[in-house]
């Protein structure tokens, strides 16, 4: 069998960058689709003793396709008093975010997006973008309830993008690189005193960084103990009050989009990304192995994300930011100092 | 083993090394148009689907079943600024820390103590933002 290294490297690079993009649109939608359908539809019914949808496909399983055939169908409402091209591009905006943030994930040893040395440092760049789409939307349906939602997202995005930028440099210390490639390899190829059998996943030594990681996480994704942008009970549905159909729906699967981006990148920084124990890591098998591992550890997280989501309730503005600002900063910062001082001595 | 995820020296830096790191970029832009372009067929798809019938209640902003009061674009909490503010202060500051953090080993206790000093300094501001009141919500 011809190495798929071989194969793309007989490519040109626009041939190359189609393959990519092609497996890069099946990276968000399908992840998104199976979360929707996985965590959403199924996990949240029987946590409340119920079935869930049942009678799209085996087990409701083409419910989701059933949805987004319904909301192409629905009209496309505009306030009448919206900036409309504003209004318009919001959209557009967070879902771009998402698709410039899972250029830096990996699948495996040539299963990959963009090879950047800059890897987690540009994941971290970019997912800042979607932090004005949401400002976008708040402010360009001229809408009480809207602005204030993409006030309450600006706050709590920017907040929370700290701690995590941080938590990130933990990780960052102990790989000495940025590039994702090089920190699945430094953990692949790492060993817990001596012991190489299991590699050394980063959730051994950096759980400090890893916890205030999935925090962080949840914030910026505004999932429910950190939903004050959407409060339905207050904000009726935040910044996206006044779309409907088919834009309304887009939100949504950005939102879910960007939750299984954020949870391959924290496979990757935490989990040891595509590398599973005994395989060797430059075996060609790893390029077809690696997506479907890669797979697995995001469905973890995500269930992680989802049953805090469907536990907890939600927090309030003040405590929001006094968890972010006093909690989360200071510790992180403490998590790098320590993190390099050990890296030092040892 | 893995000789392409080897760091590239300075002296590697030729024509090649250079065209390769412009056209990972090339790819992150696309991928972003690719976001751009899904949307945008999504929307258009809809296009031929969807009535187009706007009257004016419909097109009025939800304000619970009211009639909306006052301006569109109310006032905002000063507080979102302020945090707005502390926000760039440290976000600055993971631009330093970042590359540091990558090359700790080059630099040893050198580098550690240098960084150990400019987190320090932060936090100082942290905790006088923190004694000013700024962290709280009110």
């Amino acid at each position: 069998m011809m190495s798929a290294s071989l194969l793309l490297a007989e490519l040109s690079y626009w041939q190359q960058t189609s393959i990519r993009v092609g497996a890069g649109l099946a990276a968000v939608l399908l992840v998104a689709g199976t979360l929707v359908y996985l965590h959403l539809f199924k996990l949240v019914s029987f946590m409340q003793s119920r079935l869930g949808p049942m009678e799209a496909g085996p087990f409701g399983s083409l419910q989701l396709l059933a949805e987004v055939g319904k909301f192409l169908q629905k009209e496309d409402i505009f306030p009448r008093k919206a900036d409309r091209f504003v209004f318009a591009a919001a959209p557009f905006v967070v879902l771009m975010s998402t698709f410039l943030l899972v250029v830096v994930v990996p699948g495996g040893p040539d299963a990959w997006f963009v090879d950047s040395e800059l890897g987690i440092y540009l994941a971290m760049a970019v997912s800042s973008v979607s932090v004005i789409g949401i400002l976008m939307a708040g402010w360009g349906s001229a809408s009480k309830y809207s602005l204030l939602g993409g006030l309450r997202a600006t706050g709590q995005l920017i907040a929370y993008e700290l701690p995590l930028i941080l938590a990130v440099l933990g990780v960052v210390i102990q790989a000495e690189t940025m590039n994702m490639q090089g920190i699945v390899m430094a953990q692949a190829e790492g060993e817990i005193f001596g012991f190489g059998g299991i590699g050394n996943p980063y959730l051994l030594t950096q759980f400090v960084a890893f916890g205030v990681f999935l925090i962080a996480m949840q914030a910026e994704l505004t999932q429910t103990p950190f939903d004050m942008p959407i409060a339905e009970s207050e904000l009726v549905t935040g910044y996206m009050t006044e779309y409907s159909g088919m834009r309304f729906l887009l939100f949504f699967i950005g939102e879910f989009a960007t939750a299984g981006v954020f949870s391959a990148i924290a496979a990757v920084l935490f989990l040891g990304g595509w590398y599973i124990p005994g395989i060797d890591p430059a075996d060609n098998l790893m390029n077809i192995l690696g997506p479907l591992v890669m797979v697995g550890k995001i469905v973890v997280l995500t269930f992680l994300i989802f049953w805090f989501r469907f536990t907890f309730p939600r927090f309030r503005e003040d405590q929001l930011q006094r968890l972010a600002w006093k909690f989360l900063i200071p510790i992180a910062l403490t998590n790098i100092v320590v993190t390099g001082i050990l890296k030092v001595a040892f | 083993m893995f000789p392409r995820f080897v760091q590239p020296k300075t002296s590697q830096v030729g024509s090649l090394f250079v065209s390769d790191f412009l056209r990972s970029y090339l790819t992150v832009g696309i991928f972003g148009l690719v976001g751009v372009a899904l949307v945008g067929a999504f929307l258009g798809l809809g296009r031929l689907l969807r009535p187009n019938n706007p009257t004016a209640a419909k097109t009025e902003v939800y304000e619970s079943g009211v009639d909306p009061v006052g301006d569109r674009w109310s006032q905002a909490n000063i507080r979102y600024y302020i945090f707005a503010l502390l926000f760039v202060m440290f976000d600055v500051e993971a631009v330093f820390i970042f590359p540091w953090a990558a090359r700790l080993e080059v630099y040893e206790v050198f580098g550690l103590i240098e960084m150990a000093i400019f987190i320090f300094i932060l936090l100082l501001g942290l905790l006088y933002a923190w004694r000013k009141g700024v962290l709280k919500w009110v």
